[in-house]
Order: structure tokens, then sequence, then C-alpha cells
């Protein structure tokens, strides 16, 4: 067997995880590409404001935009607040015991339900049990626990970020542990906290299991007027118009696509640039 | 005053606290119920076991083998064909890439974890697809191999981004101990780095395997849905997610069908359950 010199297999091992790196990398971009090329045409001022029409074979996807944006608004009203103070306990408050282990474990499982799991969970509990049909309340409601474990792991990272010094500081001058936390943790913790609710609301605006059954609409020709009224939403509306509507004008579900990813990639990148800045900048 | 209110948060942070385990009960304990009530009907091994998931027939027939061996075929296709890129992209971010790039391919990965599902599916159904029925010459492109490859796509940010956490986590003294005695770059991270990173490698891909089998729009778009149990890779495939997916609309609440449906989901909570628990074993090894 011949025997590289090392130099030369590094260079060519380097080589190879150079081209998989970039075989993933590229089509990201790829599909990015051909959704803007192929959508771009569809994009006027009457398909974003416009009602469906023809069987969605024509019109505008506004009900569908509203109704999205409405669901994860709910959403993420819900899950911040409780996911943040969630982190505080485990990071200012919990003791390194059973329960804290059980309660990690739970986030760690919590995280790793099927997507599809929490809108059977959402359908039994919000839209049978309590009764709120389906709704844009049961579908934020599911869609919030959803989100909870990914709420309190960033806000977690963010608040242990923040130094320990920092907090020896404020007790010392006889402030009281809540108090230092809301003065002085959160205040420092706040750019990380605010960075994972973003990638959150983008997640939450893509799902569409979720909302399959708790409340998604294939089609209402208005606009939503409460939380219990039952909407359309934008990736729910991708999916039936690329799958269950023949004939479909190309360049509407491109389009629709379009809006979508163009939603949920301005606020995944919003978050990446922000955190980026916001590294730079930390002085600790 | 201040002294009671700041009881009463005290008080709330710790409820918000146990929220993450009374949700996971409250998950569990409902698949219980609502599937368990399938179970009155039905033995519970004919229902892993049956090949014939023909849910509206008379008599209707409820066998889920050939929906799990859906699910396994496509994760199994999706982790042959992830873990070895995504490991190797996770090395390349980590140790090689110069600084400015190793932040733009972050970006990239993270992305690309950002895209939704059902906009993976539809790239999916205009590119693959017919990419593959083209290339293999088969009757349709909605196959068990097409399914498996946009899913691996979908798992490798899960997958590199854990397993590039594991390999920056490795000390430096490691690294440096075995330069200094004179190996390369690349002999370190393969004789050194990489043994030094596989709990956490090993949990990064048991992650993108719960991905994987939890994924549903995009496989319900791709796979073609035929709830058989395939036998080639190049068959259409129908997996457990993508079954409930699809007939959860349809079906009559309360029905046996119904419940049926609500046990699938309790058949995928507890293999996600037992992956996640396994990832996270591996996890704790690496914080240690």
């Amino acid at each position: 067997m011949i025997r590289l010199d090392p130099k030369r297999s590094q260079n060519i091992a380097f080589a190879i995880l150079l081209i998989v790196t970039i075989l993933i990398i590229v089509p990201v971009l790829l599909i990015i590409g051909v959704i803007v090329k192929e959508g771009y045409s569809a994009i006027t001022w009457e398909f974003l404001t416009g009602m469906p029409k023809d069987g969605m074979r024509g019109g505008g996807i506004l009900p569908a935009i509203v109704g999205t944006l409405s669901i994860v608004t709910c959403a993420i009203c819900i899950t911040l607040p409780i996911g943040v103070l969630a982190a505080i306990y485990l990071n200012e408050y919990a003791k390194d015991n059973l329960l804290t282990r059980i309660i990690k474990l739970s986030i760690v499982n919590l995280a790793g339900v099927p997507s599809v799991v929490y809108g059977l969970f959402g359908l039994g509990l919000f839209v049978m049990l309590l009764k709120f049909g389906v709704s844009i309340i049961a579908g934020a409601l599911t869609l919030s626990i959803m989100e909870l474990p990914v709420i309190i792991t960033t806000s977690r990272q963010a608040l242990n970020s923040v130094p320990y010094s920092f907090r020896e500081a404020s007790l010392s001058l006889g402030v009281s542990r809540w108090q230092t936390i809301a003065h002085v943790v959160l205040p420092n913790a706040l750019p990380g906290i605010m960075t994972g609710a973003i990638l959150s609301i983008a997640r939450i605006s893509g799902e569409t299991a979720p909302i399959l059954f708790t409340a998604a609409a294939f089609y209402v020709p208005r606009l939503p007027h409460s939380v219990f009224d039952q909407v359309m939403a934008l990736p729910y509306h991708l999916y039936i118009i690329s799958t269950q509507i023949p004939n479909m004008p190309k360049n509407i579900t491109y389009g629709t696509a379009l809006v979508l990813l163009v939603m949920v990639l301005t606020m995944s990148l919003t978050a990446i640039v922000t955190r980026y800045y916001f590294r730079k900048r930390k002085k600790w | 005053m201040r002294k009671g209110f700041d009881k009463f948060i005290e008080k709330a942070i710790f409820a918000c606290g146990l929220l993450a385990i009374v949700f996971v009960a409250l998950i569990f304990i409902f698949l219980l119920i609502e599937g368990g009530s399938f179970f009155k009907e039905f033995s519970f091994l004919s229902f892993l076991s049956g090949k014939y998931w023909y849910p509206t027939s008379t008599p209707a027939q409820f066998g889920i083998l050939a929906l799990i061996a859906g699910s396994f075929v496509v994760t199994l296709g999706a982790t042959v064909v992830a873990v070895p890129l995504g490991v190797m992209a996770a090395l390349y971010i980590a140790e090689v890439a110069p600084a400015g790039i190793k932040d733009i391919l972050k970006s990239g990965v993270e992305l690309l974890a950002a895209i939704p599902s059902v906009v993976i599916g539809f790239i999916g159904m205009v590119t693959i697809v017919p990419l593959i029925r083209t290339t293999f010459n088969l009757s349709t492109g909605l196959s068990a191999f097409s399914g498996a490859l946009m899913l691996a796509f979908m798992a490798m940010p899960t997958i590199v981004s854990i397993s590039e956490d594991a390999i920056r986590a490795v000390p430096w003294a490691y690294k440096e101990g075995a330069l200094a005695l004179g190996a390369t770059k690349w002999q370190t991270m393969y004789r050194i780095v990489i043994p030094a990173a596989l709990p956490g490698i090993i949990a990064a891909v048991m992650l993108g395997i719960g991905r994987v089998i939890g994924e549903t729009m995009a496989v319900m778009m791709i796979t073609g849905n035929a709830a058989a149990i395939p036998q080639s890779l190049f068959d259409p495939v129908r997996t457990m997610t993508a079954t409930i997916a699809a007939e959860m609309g349809e079906t009559v609440k309360e029905s046996s069908h119904y419940h049926a449906l609500f046990a699938i989901g309790l058949v995928l909570f507890i293999i996600t359950f037992t992956i996640n628990f396994i990832a996270d074993t591996y996890l704790r090894k690496v914080k240690k």
C-alpha cells in the first residue's frame, strides 16, 4: 500500500470537507433562487391584498397572510412570557436537584415531539375538550406549546451569558433577588432573548402540521373577526395549491411560496444579524 | 408591598418552570386516552404487526406495519446520506474554515433550518421528483428515495450545528498535545478531535434522526403516500406522520379511525421520546 504524505493527505481531506460543505450550502441558495425567479412575476399589489378567486387559481392570498399573522402573533404573545419566566427559573432559581433534571429532560423531549403530534394534541385538548373549535386561538395555543422549549432554551442561554459578577454587585447593595433579575440581569439578556423570539416567530410562521386540524381552513373568503374564527394560513395554502388543486397556474404557487419564504427568511436574517451585532458589541 | 409582589412573581416563575413537565405529561396522557380507546376494540399486536391499513373499508383494517416500514425506510435512507455529510461539514466549519467564511457558512446552515418544510416539500415536488423519475426510469418519482434525499437535507442543520458544538468543545490541550508531537492538523482531527467529540456527534445524529421521523409535510408531499410495505427504495411509501396528517381531517370524530390515528401518534411519541432520551444522555457526557 502506498502511504500518502501526511501533508498531502491533509490537503485532500480538507478539499473533500470543503466540497461537502458547499454541497450543503449551495442547494439552500438554489432553492431561494428558484422560488424568487419563478415567483417574482406573481407578486403584484392585487396578489398581496386580494381574495382568492376561481377555486384558488387566481386572485390574491390576503386571507392566508392575515391568517398566518394572527395565529403567529397570538402564539408568540402566549409563549414568550411563559418561556422567559421558565428560563429565569431554570437559570436563576433552580437548584441542581431531581426536579430540575426532570424539567430539563421534559424540555428536551418537548422539543423532540413531532409537529403532527402537537397537532393531534391541540385537536384533542383545545378543539375538542375545551371546545374552542378549529380556530386561531386553538392553533396559536398548539404552536405556543410547541415553541416553548425553543424559547426557554434560547432565553436561558441569554440569561446565562450575563456575568455572575453583575448579580453579585446588585445583591451586595441589598437589592432583592427578583429586583436584581428585573433590573440587572434581564436588560442585559434582552438582545439574546429577542433574537430567540424572532427566530421562533420565523419558525412557527412556516409550520403546517400543528395547525392542520386546529386552525387552518381550506378556503375562507373573508378576514377573521375574532380569535375563534377559522382562518386560511400561508403554509397550509401552499400545501393545498401545490398538491390538491389540478391545473394550478405555476406562478401563483411559486408566488405563494415566495411570500412565505420572504416572511420567514427576513425574520431569520434579522435575528442572525442582530445576534452577530450584539455579540461584537458586548464588552464582557 | 414590594415584598408581596416579589413573592408573587417568584411563585409565577416557579409555576412556569414546571410547565414543561406539565405539557409533556399532558401530551402523553392525551395520546394515551385517545389512542388507548382504540385498543379496547382492536388488539395492540395486530395494530403493530398488521400489514394492511384500510381504515375506511368494511371491515376496516388498522395494521400499521406498512407505515412503520415507510417511516423506517425513509429515515434510514436520510440518515445514511445526512450523517457523513453533516459531520464532515461540521468538521470543516469548526476546524478548517477561516473566521470570516465560518460565519457565512453558519448563517447558511441556519437559513436552511428556517425554510419551512412545506416549501422544501414543494421544491422537492418540482425538482427532485421529476429528476428521479427520469434518471431511474420509474413510473413515478414520488418514492422513498426522493423523500430520503429531501429529509437528509432537512436534518442537516440539526446534525451540523450540534456536531459543530461538540467538536468545538474538545479541549485545546488535546489538540496542542497532538500538534506538538508533530501530527498534522488533519491527523489531529481524525485521531484526536473526532474520538473526543464522539458522544456529542452521536447525540447530533440521534436528534437528526428524531427530526426525520417526525417530519410531516415534506414527506407527505414527496413520498407518494402508498400504504404498502416497500419492496425497494424506489417504491412510493407512506410514513406514520403523513398518515395522521392526511387522514385526520376526514375522519369522523370519536370513530375507530380517529382513535387509530391517535394510537399512531402515541407510537411516534414513544419513539421520539426514546431517541431524545438517548441523545440527552450523550449530551450530558459531553458537558462533563
